[in-house]
């Protein structure tokens, strides 16, 4: 006989939206924070300052509901491991939105300066980033394990191209040494989107998790 | 050949026609409580009673396969099911105490059993209500009736009364539905306390109770074991998605 157990299910159903908000919340975040830093627009950057706040809320209110459905419902097996993934997906997820963040702070920093060169690679970084995102929320909501593992190659290539953002960025301030700070600043962004992209990768390790129950390493 | 402890192989249970056990083996390690889950009418409760013949006083069942205690067959024709249930003692889900005092509840069996002296038997009797967490809230009036202790006192003393003739393994069939919170807590205790010494295998309906007092479970239904393993594992990552469903709460 099937039991409908209608109190768990729909804080279940709620925790999945919730989750699915700040994913599309953090893509957003980071699309504009590009933007931003491509435009040097200082208001934009305040703009996604100040929006980081919801994401924080969003954390919250998912650490809320996953400690009421524990004391509440005493969920075990898949159930359990569903909220157990909700509570690290919302910590890498409000993670990222703080990278997000501190990229708009540089391009805060930088209001009034020119970019000492044309971004190519790092907004290549930040599109893939963007994609990981879009892809482990994806992966979390189909329980889809080979899209969580595709994390681990996309991470690659973002770690690749961080390498190359880097020696250029240092070529640029050997050849000119006045560019040294906002090289450095520049140079902050791609760490910060490698960050992002790490924090992608723990989610597809959530995904796996909650699908097989076993922990795979994602992160290499 | 066989292992310590009690083992079923290929155990098949009828009442009549009807198949309710359809060939179990399970293997139950010396100190380990194993928890046996499932639906009402999943067979687990036969299944318990089959391992120590508790079933023989019910007409028309029929018992096949092999149940192995300490390198012998408990199903053979030629066994003392007496000296049987004394190695496998069982405790019931309501409390049955004697209508005797609690002294006399626990000197019964060693007494049945052969012990006539009175210190031996008064060792025993405080022994026993020790280990079932019991005699410091009965050491004065161990004369008075057993019938005047709580709900949860008599269940423990029922307990206690197993544990007096020396059994190995310790059947319990529900042996805290129907106690109030507190009481259960102690009884939970107290399994735990007890598996230093004999294995227990508990029956209950209660998952929380499985997961917190048990070492292995077996999740049974309609007449068959559909997983067993480790009790964190069948709680945090089942096999099974039967199991799941069952343990989740979404199907039984």
């Amino acid at each position: 006989m099937v039991i409908k157990r209608k109190e768990l299910d729909d804080g279940l159903v709620l925790l999945k939206e919730k989750l699915i908000e700040m994913g599309s919340r953090v893509e957003q975040s980071l699309s504009d924070a590009m933007q931003a830093l491509q435009d040097v627009d200082a208001d934009r950057a305040r703009a996604i300052i100040a929006e980081d706040k919801k994401l924080n809320q969003l954390e919250e209110s998912i650490d809320e509901l996953g400690a009421r459905m524990i004391a509440t419902q005493q969920p075990v097996a898949k159930d359990l491991r569903r909220i157990l993934i909700a509570f690290k997906m919302a910590g890498d997820l409000e993670r990222m939105g703080d990278l997000s963040v501190d990229i708009a702070k540089v391009v805060v920093r930088l209001e009034g300066q020119k970019l000492i060169k044309p971004l190519i690679d790092l907004p290549r970084m930040a599109e893939i980033a963007g994609q990981m995102i879009h892809e482990s929320i994806d992966s979390y909501v189909h329980e889809n394990v080979n899209l969580a593992c595709k994390m681990a190659q996309d991470d690659d290539q973002v770690d690749a191209l961080f390498s190359e953002v880097i020696r250029d960025l240092f070529e640029l301030m050997i050849e000119n040494p006045s560019t040294i700070t906002q090289a450095g600043l520049i140079s902050f962004v791609g760490r910060y989107i490698e960050r992002i992209a790490d924090h992608a990768t723990n989610i597809g390790e959530s995904v796996v998790y909650l699908v097989t129950g076993k922990r795979p390493e994602l992160n290499m | 050949m066989h292992q310590e402890g009690l083992s079923a192989k290929n155990l098949r249970v009828f009442y009549g026609e009807k198949e309710a056990i359809k060939g179990v083996s399970l293997d139950f390690a010396p100190r380990e409580v194993t928890a046996l889950i499932g639906p009402s009418g999943c067979g687990k409760s036969t299944f318990l009673r089959s391992l120590n013949r508790m079933n023989d006083t019910i007409d028309g069942v029929r018992t096949t396969g092999e149940i192995w205690m300490d390198g012998e067959n408990i199903n053979d024709p030629g066994v003392d099911v007496v000296l049987l249930r004394q190695k496998i003692g069982m405790v019931w889900q309501r409390p049955n105490p004697f209508h005797k005092s609690i002294y006399e509840n626990i000197a019964f069996g060693p007494r049945y059993h052969g012990v006539r002296n009175k210190k031996e038997l008064d060792a025993i009797v405080e022994d026993c209500l020790r280990k079932a967490a019991l005699w410091d809230e009965t050491k004065d009036r161990l004369h008075q009736s057993a019938l005047a202790l709580s709900g949860g006192q008599q269940q423990r003393l029922c307990i206690a009364r197993s544990i007096a003739v020396k059994p190995k393994v310790i059947l319990m069939d529900e042996p805290a539905s129907a106690l109030d919170p507190v009481s259960t807590a102690k009884v939970e205790e107290l399994i735990s306390e007890l598996k230093q010494e004999y294995s227990i295998v508990i029956v209950t309906h209660n998952m929380h109770q499985a997961a917190r007092v048990s070492d292995k479970t077996a999740f049974f239904y309609m007449g068959k074991v559909v997983e067993y393993d480790v009790t964190d594992k069948i709680f945090t990552n089942p096999s099974e998605k039967a199991t799941d469903d069952y343990i989740s709460g979404r199907f039984g």
